[in-house]
């Protein structure tokens, strides 16, 4: 039965994956390159998705890890002069050792404190870009076509993302079902249980925040090839405020509630800006009302429904 | 200037807005030692308090007038996004910080949407304009004011809190608010005040701030940030954190701007989380 189920997931994936690649055909030009925005965000909120649900620690400082990584890439290429890939190095570097520093100071603290601490270093980042000037272009950020040749036709950089994104997808899969993943779900139920039985409970937070980071800043690369433009509202609170809702709406600890989040999340920008200025204030009515009415997010709701409908669960 | 009285300027500079900041953040710590709530909304409801405050004073020529429709109406607004949303989620507590984080945007972008992106500055009385002669110093009348008033709520708190019964029950319900609870109190009721409580702080703040700081958009999240660090410095719920907290913030920010300009944020936040690391319930903070 197991291995039917799996068969048939494998296949919808496979289906999934086809019609990803089709896009560039299917809807070239600005949608093309919505669906790429779409994926790298994929990848940002699925990072905060491996703290939030599987180490029960939600971040709010998951935007500037991302951001930092964008700029690094900006700075080395526009600024240095260095090489794309160079630069897409030196950002990885740049927001798993921010990620470290992170890590080390909050993953001491958990619930809110650990909400607070990491939007308390989310803001130094935020506060530091905008400041330094000479260095982070202020206000201005830093502006600049940074994506390597062979990628730079909108079809071709989306078949690139496509492809990071399902290899990072699955890492991170194997990552949060792996007994280390495992272990991470064990201090998120009972810390003190978790210590009792030998964990190293510190340990793990750390290597989990690590990873976590690891794939912020590779989210930050790709968005710095997309966007070729850092500014600190890249690295802001609202960007980890927006990366964090759609974990939400999508469904906390389920990974691909991050893909279904961050499609419906962008979908919803591009609707409700083309209409309105507004898009701050929907942003608020959707983050109350997925609390209110919808906790789970939508993969969890939808799970809770199919549960209740199952024949094996009357 | 000298370079003596240089420093006295800027050292009064901190204390001042430190006053500011208390006024804020004590409504802050109220709110997140009773009740549990990270009340992320807090700095858009001192941004909409100050613009209620600067149309008030505006209309009708009275500071005072301003200031006080402004704690009022805050206080309302509290008291409706209490009762009508975060009843909803009462004791989840990521689910309450979350849905107060939307309670904030909606705010901000309501507020731009009423008074505009300019950057107003609430009228203050002509008493309290111009410059006192200090020692060797010109310093603004009105900033002495804010120090006088952040004192003057420092008592009313610390009387509050101390030597009445709603005082008694707040703290006890910050150190056990189960056996508040089980003792017969109606805890829900202590809950509604001291939101209103803290909201309409945050009211009064913003037309305190909106006179020296000026109003904008991102105001919010600036008091909101530091607020932030005065309550993790200080401790959830304490009185005597914020008042240490908002010293410390208001001098580090004040001396940061002037000594490190560019690394200003990092002169406030990185104390901050080195001291949350290291003592994750803040200097004056104690166990739930």
């Amino acid at each position: 039965m197991t291995s039917f189920v799996a068969r048939r997931d494998v296949a919808i994936l496979a289906l999934v994956f086809a019609a990803l690649c089709a896009v560039p055909f299917a809807a070239p030009g600005y949608k093309t390159s919505l669906a790429t925005e779409m994926l790298i965000f994929a990848i940002l909120a699925m990072s905060i998705d491996v703290l939030s649900g599987y180490a029960g620690r939600t971040s709010l400082g998951h935007g500037a890890i991302f951001g930092i990584a964008a700029y690094v890439v900006l700075y080395t290429v526009t600024v240095a002069g260095g090489r794309p890939w160079t630069g897409a190095l030196l950002g990885l570097l740049a927001a798993t050792a921010a990620a470290v520093v992170f890590a080390l100071l909050a993953i001491r603290t958990s619930g809110v404190y650990f909400l607070l601490i990491t939007l308390a270093l989310g803001m130094i980042v935020w506060g530091i870009c905008l400041r330094w000037t000479s260095v982070t272009g202020g206000e201005n950020g830093l502006r600049g076509s940074v994506r390597p040749e062979w990628i730079a036709s909108p079809a071709a950089f989306y078949w690139f993302v496509l492809a990071t994104t399902g290899a990072m997808a699955f890492g991170l899969w194997r990552f949060v079902h792996s007994p280390f993943g495992l272990t991470l779900r064990g201090i998120r139920e009972s810390e003190s249980r978790m210590r009792a039985l030998g964990y190293d409970v510190s340990l793990h937070l750390f290597v989990g925040f690590v990873v976590s980071g690891f794939f912020a800043g590779a989210a930050g690369v790709l968005y710095a090839f997309f966007n070729s433009f850092a500014s600190p509202a890249t690295v802001s609170l609202a960007q980890s405020v927006e990366a964090l809702l759609m974990v939400l709406v999508g469904g906390v600890g389920t990974l691909v509630g991050s893909f279904v989040g961050s499609i419906a999340i962008i979908s919803l920008e591009n609707f409700v800006s083309f209409h309105t200025e507004r898009w701050p204030m929907v942003l608020g009515l959707v983050f109350i009302a997925t609390m209110i009415f919808a906790p789970e997010g939508l993969v969890g709701r939808a799970r809770l429904v199919l549960a209740r409908h199952s024949p094996r669960n009357p | 200037m000298t370079h003596v009285s240089m420093l006295a300027f800027n050292a009064l500079n901190g204390v001042t807005f430190a006053a500011l900041l208390f006024v804020v953040a004590s409504g802050f710590t109220l709110i997140f030692g009773l009740m549990r709530i990270v009340n992320l909304a807090h700095g858009a409801l001192y941004l909409v308090g100050g613009y209620v405050g600067l149309t008030v004073a505006t209309k009708t020529g009275s500071f005072l007038a301003g200031a006080a429709t402004a704690a009022v109406a805050i206080a309302i607004l509290g008291f409706l996004t209490d009762t009508c949303l975060l009843r909803f989620v009462r004791g989840y507590e990521l689910r309450q910080v979350l849905l107060a984080l939307g309670v904030a945007l909606v705010l901000n972008d309501a507020a731009l949407v009423v008074w505009g992106g300019d950057t107003f500055t609430v009228p203050v009385p002509a008493v309290l304009q111009g410059p006192l002669q200090l020692g060797g110093i010109a310093y603004p009348r009105y900033r002495l004011f804010v120090l006088a008033v952040g004192l003057l709520i420092f008592a009313g708190l610390w009387f509050l809190l101390h030597r009445t019964r709603l005082g008694a029950l707040i703290r006890a319900g910050v150190d056990d608010l189960e056996m508040v609870d089980a003792m017969g109190v109606d805890i829900k009721r202590v809950f509604i005040y001291t939101f209103m409580f803290g909201s309409a702080l945050a009211g009064l703040g913003g037309t305190l701030g909106g006179a020296f700081l000026s109003l904008y958009p991102s105001a919010d999240v600036e008091i909101l940030v530091f607020s932030l660090a005065v309550v993790i410095i200080g401790g959830r719920g304490s009185l005597a954190g914020a008042g240490v907290g908002s010293l410390l913030v208001g001098m580090l920010a004040t001396f940061g701007q002037v000594w490190f300009p560019e690394l200003a944020y990092f002169v406030i936040f990185g104390p901050m989380a080195i001291l949350l690391a290291f003592r994750p319930l803040g200097l004056f903070g104690r166990a739930a």
